[in-house]
């Protein structure tokens, strides 16, 4: 009997030395990440304590990595753009192809417009084809509208046949190639000659063929700007705008023709700007009650929890650094709403930290020691911990997928915040409290919860 | 402690019932103010160097078609205009013609035009319809092994039932502000009344759980009384939870600026309700529902 009493002893203190060291492994690793993840939050500290080790040893240690968080546009200032494109003379399949050829242009107007990380996104609603442009730092609205919309839209209409009107030909500016300024010899006005590319040139020669002695209008933005009369079929692919032009406004026709007219014409539906000094303000006011509401947060926690609620507290601070380094990782565009969902995502958080806290009381009472009770605390309150995060899970996800932007800015910082406070509360307050009670936590007992 | 939560269950069902009924009333009689986020519009808001009066405004944006015209002085210098939807054009017209009163600096100007508000509409309402479904059968299943009294998707069905009250009551509230002060129910109050969904929910089911949990364990008679005895387990809980985010609701409401202000106070609501409606309507519900069962 002896014998076995003393196995048994000899296989728990295996048992306790294997948990402890498994412990101080687990906080080793929650203080790597901490201080991972706060450098890249934040790497002036690392810089700063980097030169000063390369100073006094003469090493040559690297500054840390360094990413910026990426605000959008109602934190910076800027401007979002919807416009629908109108593609009713285009066959269903090259809608795609169309649409990814629009984008393609404004993409490239808005770069030469200088702005910095622009973006350019097709959005399918329905029937609708959008664009979505999102201009971050630009302030005059007018000017960025008349660069993206203010391209020519070129089409070519022909007589119909009583001769009052004119009908829609598929010939526009997609079959464009070029476009140049000439001047006549005799009368030197100027006028603008148009290259069509081989498909272009075949419309045209067609549509020529068909109209002999008839007029084919040349409309720019909705409005014939030249008339002609058709003399012979013309299987060059070369036409001319000869209309009433000071020779600047020829000009400026064809350098906008040459950087692309739009294939079909678009729309502006929707659009929404935001100086920077709001933005600024916004962000400057949501961050300032983010701060309050989480130094009440941690207060909190201590008051009630003592210190078993200090340990939360730390693991809450340590969840902040994780969820920003998250953030400028994945990388997150931070919205108002985003931030809100952070905020709020911090008051969850302490939510299984509280489940974990309520249980441990209820073990204490049944006489258990703090660290047993700890053990069974998280095991059984992790049912609701589940249960509880993966219902707020659902409805974040749930807005991810379906949402508009606010929308869905938010819910994604709600999901991650949520992914990472059960790991915050499981195992990080988890080990950081089993770790400093292995310390010298028996002496003050009363004091852990 | 034990607090007898279950026991005035009637007065409980009478006041929820009463604040149903008022918002149900409100929201055919009074109807929502829906934001230009649904409906289209414009929203304009900048700072004057020196404010004049609103009429002054108002007859200086008279040349201009904009229907009707809504001005809400804000701050020290601030204006917030709200009208029909426009382009760019009128919008650089009416700048320069407002310049003319005094310099303007611009904030915030968004126009948006009608077929976004209503595709937004359908797509809010698809949006709770879903996220309430999933939430059902998420129930339905965490709770699959209970059958006695009632069953795992009654839980789910008493889950829905009383959070459809968390979001009706926070709506109630949000049309009286529509009345009389008003609030805009756009895009931002929607994905609080959501948010209200997924975190009334979480509040649920950890009843619930606790609930299952003693069903299981001490297999009681008293359907009743281990309702009583789980919610007086998990109240300090819940309060702690629910305070801890009013905390931090509280700050953005009052320090967080004008477009969180009223997503957080709608927040702030639906929490609190949400609360109570676990605590005292979600248990009477289920006990009601088991008493029926047990009785026949």
């Amino acid at each position: 009997m002896a014998f076995i009493d003393r196995k048994q002893t000899v296989e728990k203190g295996n048992y306790a030395a294997k948990e402890k060291s498994k412990i101080r492994l687990i906080v080793l690793g929650i203080f790597i990440l901490l201080v991972l993840a706060g450098s890249l939050d934040y790497p002036v500290l690392w810089d700063k304590a980097v030169n000063w080790v390369n100073s006094q040893i003469g090493f040559n240690l690297p500054e840390f990595y360094k990413l910026p968080f990426r605000l959008g546009l109602d934190l910076q200032g800027g401007t979002h753009l919807v416009y629908e494109a109108n593609l009713a003379g285009i066959g269903e399949i090259d809608r795609d192809s169309s649409m990814d050829g629009i984008r393609d242009l404004i993409e490239r107007r808005v770069n030469l417009f200088g702005v910095a990380e622009p973006l350019v996104q097709i959005n399918k609603v329905g029937d609708s084809n959008r664009l979505i442009i999102e201009l971050p730092g630009v302030r005059d609205v007018a000017e960025a509208i008349e660069m993206i919309g203010g391209t020519p839209y070129l089409e070519f209409k022909e007589e119909n046949a009583d001769g009052t009107d004119f009908t829609n030909t598929s010939l526009t500016g997609r079959f464009l190639k070029s476009a140049q300024l000439e001047f006549d010899q005799t009368t030197y006005q100027p006028y603008v000659t148009l290259e069509f590319d081989n498909e272009g040139a075949k419309i045209f020669a067609d549509l020529t063929k068909k109209n002999i002695g008839k007029r084919l209008a040349i409309y720019l933005d909705g409005a014939p700007i030249s008339i002609p009369v058709v003399n012979e079929e013309i299987p060059s692919g070369k036409a001319q705008i000869s209309g009433q032009f000071t020779q600047k406004e020829a000009k400026q026709l064809a350098e906008r023709l040459n950087t692309g007219a739009l294939p079909v014409p678009i729309n502006l539906i929707g659009q929404q700007s935001i100086g920077a000094s709001l933005g600024h303000d916004s962000l400057t006011k949501s961050l300032k009650a983010g701060i309050i509401g989480f130094l009440a947060i941690l207060l909190f926690m201590i008051i009630s929890y003592r210190l078993s609620g200090f340990f939360a507290s730390i693991s809450l601070i340590i969840y902040v650094l994780l969820l920003l380094a998250v953030f400028k990782l994945v990388p997150v565009t931070l919205t108002l709403a985003g931030i809100a969902g952070f905020l709020l995502s911090m008051g969850m958080a302490v939510d299984a930290n509280i489940l974990i806290f309520s249980r441990t009381k209820e073990e204490l009472k049944n006489g258990r020691n703090y660290l047993d009770a700890l053990t069974n605390g998280v095991k059984r309150a992790w049912p609701s911990i589940r249960d509880g995060n993966f219902t707020t899970i659902l409805v974040g996800l749930i807005l991810f997928i379906f949402g508009t932007s606010f929308v869905k800015g938010f819910a994604l910082t709600l999901v991650v915040g949520n992914l990472v406070n059960m790991f915050s509360a499981i195992v990080i307050t988890n080990y950081l409290i089993k770790f400093f009670f292995s310390i010298n936590g028996e002496k003050i007992k009363k004091l852990w919860l | 402690m034990n607090f007898p939560f279950v026991k005035y269950y009637k007065i409980h069902y009478f006041l929820i019932s009463i604040l149903i009924i008022a918002s149900i009333a409100c929201l055919f009689i009074l109807g929502l103010n829906l934001g230009i986020d649904f409906l289209g519009g414009t929203i304009w808001e900048f700072q004057f160097e020196n404010r004049p009066d609103n009429a002054i405004i108002q007859e200086k944006l008279n040349k201009f078609d904009l229907g009707e015209i809504i001005i809400q002085p804000t701050g020290e210098k601030g204006i917030i205009l709200r009208f029909k939807d426009i382009d760019e054009n009128v919008h650089q017209q009416m700048l320069s013609s407002l310049n003319e009163i005094s310099k303007v600096e611009e904030g915030r100007f968004e126009s948006i035009g009608p077929t976004i508000g209503k595709e937004l509409r359908n797509k809010t309402i698809t949006l709770i319809v879903i996220s309430l479904i999933s939430l059902l059968i998420y129930i339905a299943v965490a709770f699959r092994k209970l059958s006695w009294p009632i069953s795992g998707w009654q839980y789910g069905l008493v889950s829905i039932i009383t959070l459809a009250i968390d979001v009706i009551i926070p709506v109630f509230v949000l049309i009286l502000l529509g009345k009389f002060n008003n609030v805009q129910f756009n895009i931002p109050i929607v994905a609080a009344l959501l948010t209200i969904l997924g975190y009334t929910m979480n509040d649920k089911v950890i009843v619930f759980d606790r609930v299952r949990e003693n069903i299981l364990r001490t297999r009681s008679e008293d359907f009743a009384g281990t309702i009583n005895q789980s919610l007086n387990q998990v109240i300090s809980r819940s309060l702690s939870t629910g305070f801890c985010t009013l905390l931090v609701l509280f700050s953005i409401f009052f320090l967080g600026g004008e477009t969180l202000k009223y997503f957080s106070l709608t927040l702030i609501i639906g929490i609190v309700v949400g609360t109570y409606t676990s605590l005292f309507i979600a248990s009477a519900l289920l006990i009601s529902w088991g008493r029926k069962r047990i009785g026949s």
